[in-house]
């Protein structure tokens, strides 16, 4: 058991979370106290020792599964181990079916031929989704990794590209439209529970990916091994995920871990601007306060500073070769505008405008962004970013207005089409502003290679930072102001 | 020695006391008893986490001791303080006895033993529970609140269930208090921190368990009602609100219903009583539009 814990904590280290040796002597002795044949009481135990932060719980449980994963073919105990009498029912029709020679064609993944039939299947996963049942439904994520998934022993993979075909061929959105469709055909619903009954059936069927994501998961560890697996499909962590080449999933995690992110820096620098310095001696204030020393100025009172208010230009570029990025990037900048009392947001491709007033209208992120990408007029020519350009105008435009209490951010790539690169501009926005900081959403080792004049830049910026992921975003906003 | 027997009696206990808890929470009380270790509850505001604390504390029969954090929490608030005032009045009680013709009675070391003894100590929440010798639970409420350089003042405490006071020496717990932390993740604790706690992450609670928090905290309630609840707060919940409902506001919702008398809950009285789960007006214009009128 130690040397698995070992392991384990090997493995957690490997996706990057931080496990001291404390918390790995804080496991073994938890492990001690916990029964060890209640899975989950182990699991709760390992993550109470092991995760310290709730957003390094997903990787927390993936290796979990991996490497605690109910041995054997078929202990169901992933599935909840409920409904006993369906799942042996279902199990024996399952042994008594020989292949279907029909229904083989429907599975050109070549998966194995045992098993139910198409038409049984989808009838034994309609039945688990109308009743909820859970392990009906491992039972249905078990037969259809049997019947699709086509796993091939001794593969390299971490199992994507299995789930995907799994769930090809159950083609869940249309099972959901079938089982609303049932649902409104039985009985009049009301728009609301219309609604309630599809958010249901959408837990379930969540549950039910889940099952056969688990299901796959297990069957690739009796193959191959839980530390080749766990290798395999180790991600980042929701801070490490690379932004310019962010899955949807990732940017949706991304998203949610913007937004306390955002609290968190704007009481940081709250805190910062109030504590930094006190101000000169309240003379009145101390006289006061020493009457209740017998008028002993024991304790002196000072003024509190007038806080300095940072007022901030943001330049982002929003062309296609940083648009997920840019996206994010909006995303922070609609966090930073709602804590920040003087932001001024500018988006650019090779024409550049103003979208201040479009954060101050929106209610949220994702409108203020949607209007941003359809609303803003910054194609100038061709659509190809023009740093340029977008530079030049921005000095014509609202170079005054830059004083020097304001903190210029600029966020792209520097990618500029080999135009002229106007880095003039920066010089003299250099001279104006307090300060003038790039981020640049590339690998720091690209550049100045092919058209990314980044360095061109950089000689006017007082620093240019890589800001590929969170941690590196939060670490430069904590240095800022 | 240990309060718990197994973690399913935890999780008995604690839905005795009116406490719904999952197997994760059961375990992780059930761990912090035997490890002797703090626990540290993490989540989003109103999931219970502050109710954790308390519920432990009626289960085991002890006395809770609450430290609030805020910004600017120093070592007198949280540890201990002297009572200088009195220290004072000791002194000039001293030079008065000494002008009234007594002889210089006592020293200046007696005097200064005397005065920093016990009974010229404040305890505050921390000391206290240190000191305590029934079985106490300790709450440090909202950790994240305070500095950087003040949570360096629980770690003392936490790891070793002692205080060193320099005119008194250490002072050593007779019994380990459980310890919740809790935290509204306003910012990151540091890692000396974090290491010497169990983590619990409480989030917004499955349908079904807070089908069964809504039927134990509003005994009045029908079964299908709470059934409607919980199913309509997590469809709310995954709205993008600027604010999603809590536990807390689930149970007023339900109280309000009961108290209204609705049986059923159908569209226009959900959206008379919006306002008591969404504190946003967008959020309110949102649940009503998606929810309420979305045909779909």
């Amino acid at each position: 058991m130690l040397e698995l814990l070992s392991g384990f904590v090997a493995e957690l280290r490997a996706a990057g979370l931080p496990v001291s040796l404390t918390e790995h002597l804080d496991a073994a002795t938890a492990v001690h106290h916990v029964p060890l044949e209640d899975r989950e009481a182990l699991k709760y135990a390992l993550g109470a020792t092991l995760v310290k932060s709730s957003s390094h719980w997903r990787a927390f449980e993936t290796a979990f599964e991996i490497y605690f994963s109910p041995r054997g073919a078929a202990t169901g105990a992933g599935a909840g181990g409920s409904g006993p009498g369906d799942a042996t029912e279902g199990e024996a029709g399952a042994e008594g079916q020989p292949a279907p020679p029909g229904a083989g064609s429907l599975s050109g993944a070549g998966g194995s031929a045992e098993g139910l039939s198409a038409e049984e299947l989808a009838q034994l996963l309609y039945r688990a989704l109308r009743s909820g049942d859970r392990g009906l439904g491992g039972l249905a994520a078990r037969h259809a990794v049997d019947r699709y998934a086509g796993i091939e022993p001794g593969r390299p993979v971490g199992g994507t590209y299995y789930l995907y075909r799994t769930l090809r061929h159950l083609d869940l959105d249309a099972l959901l439209e079938r089982l609303l469709a049932d649902e409104r055909a039985a009985g009049e619903l009301t728009d609301l529970e219309d609604r309630l009954v599809a958010d249901e059936y959408r837990a379930r069927i969540d549950a039910l990916r889940q099952a056969v994501e688990a299901e796959i998961r297990r069957r690739l560890v009796l193959d191959r091994g839980a530390e080749a697996l766990a290798r395999s499909v180790r991600k980042p962590l929701p801070e490490d995920v690379d932004v310019m080449h962010a899955t949807r999933d990732e940017l949706a995690a991304l998203h949610r871990a913007l937004r306390p992110l955002s609290r968190k820096l704007a009481v940081r620098l709250g805190r910062k601007r109030r504590h930094r310095r006190r101000g000169p001696l309240d003379f009145r204030a101390t006289v006061r306060h020493s009457l209740s020393t017998g008028g002993v100025p024991v304790e002196p009172r000072f003024r509190h500073p007038r806080p300095a208010k940072p007022e901030i230009f943001v330049v982002a570029d929003i062309s296609g070769s940083v648009a997920s990025f840019a996206r994010f990037t909006l995303h922070l900048v609609y966090a930073i505008s709602t804590q920040f009392s003087k932001v001024r947001s500018f988006v650019f491709v090779d024409g550049i405008d103003e979208v201040t007033q479009l954060f101050e209208q929106a209610e949220d992120p994702g409108e203020a962004v949607y209007r941003i990408t359809t609303e803003a007029d910054v194609v100038w020519v061709d659509g190809h970013s023009d740093y340029g350009h977008a530079l030049t105008e921005f000095d014509r435009r609202w170079g005054d207005e830059v004083t020097s209490r304001a903190t210029v951010l600029l966020l792209g790539d520097a990618r500029n089409n080999y135009h002229a690169s106007g880095a003039w501009v920066l010089d003299g926005l250099q001279r104006q502003a307090r300060h003038v900081y790039w981020l640049n959403p590339e690998p720091r080792q690209y550049w100045g290679s092919g058209d990314s004049i980044v360095d061109e830049y950089a000689v006017h910026c007082d620093a240019v930072v890589e800001c590929r992921t969170l941690r590196q975003l939060e670490g430069f906003v904590a240095t800022l102001a | 020695m240990s309060r718990f027997e197994t973690i399913p009696s935890v999780a008995q206990g604690l839905g005795d006391v009116g406490y719904v808890a999952d197997e994760g929470i059961a375990g992780v009380v059930f761990l912090a008893d035997r490890l002797e270790k703090p626990v540290l509850v993490e989540g989003p505001a109103g999931t219970g986490k502050t109710q954790l604390a308390k519920s432990v504390a009626e289960l085991t029969g002890s006395r809770l001791i609450r430290l609030q954090c805020y910004e600017g929490l120093d070592e007198s608030k949280a540890l201990y303080e002297w009572n200088y005032r009195k220290q004072l009045l000791r002194i000039q009680a001293e030079q008065v006895a000494e002008a009234g013709g007594a002889a210089a009675g006592t020293d200046w070391h007696a005097l200064e033993a005397d005065i920093f003894s016990e009974q010229f100590l404040l305890t505050r929440p921390l000391l206290e529970a240190i000191r305590a010798d029934e079985p106490v639970v300790l709450l440090v409420d909202e950790v994240d609140r305070v500095e950087l350089e003040t949570e360096a003042l629980l770690l003392e405490v936490l790891s070793e269930y002692q205080v060193s006071i320099p005119e008194l020496g250490t002072v050593r717990a007779t019994q380990v208090p459980m310890v919740f932390l809790t935290s509204n993740n306003t910012r990151e604790l540091s890692e000396a921190l974090k290491r010497r706690c169990l983590y619990l992450h409480l989030d917004y609670p499955t349908l079904e368990r807070e089908r069964e928090i809504v039927r134990a905290k509003v005994p009045d309630i029908t079964g299908e009602l709470a059934d409607q609840v919980a199913r309509i707060v997590r469809s709310l919940r995954s709205l993008e609100l600027r604010k999603a409902p809590s536990v807390s506001e689930t149970l007023d919702w339900a109280r309000t219903l009961v108290v209204l008398g609705v049986e059923s809950i159908d569209a226009a009285g959900a959206r008379d009583t919006l306002h008591v789960l969404l504190k946003y007006q967008s959020d309110i214009e949102r649940a009503a539009r998606e929810l309420l009128a979305a045909h779909a």
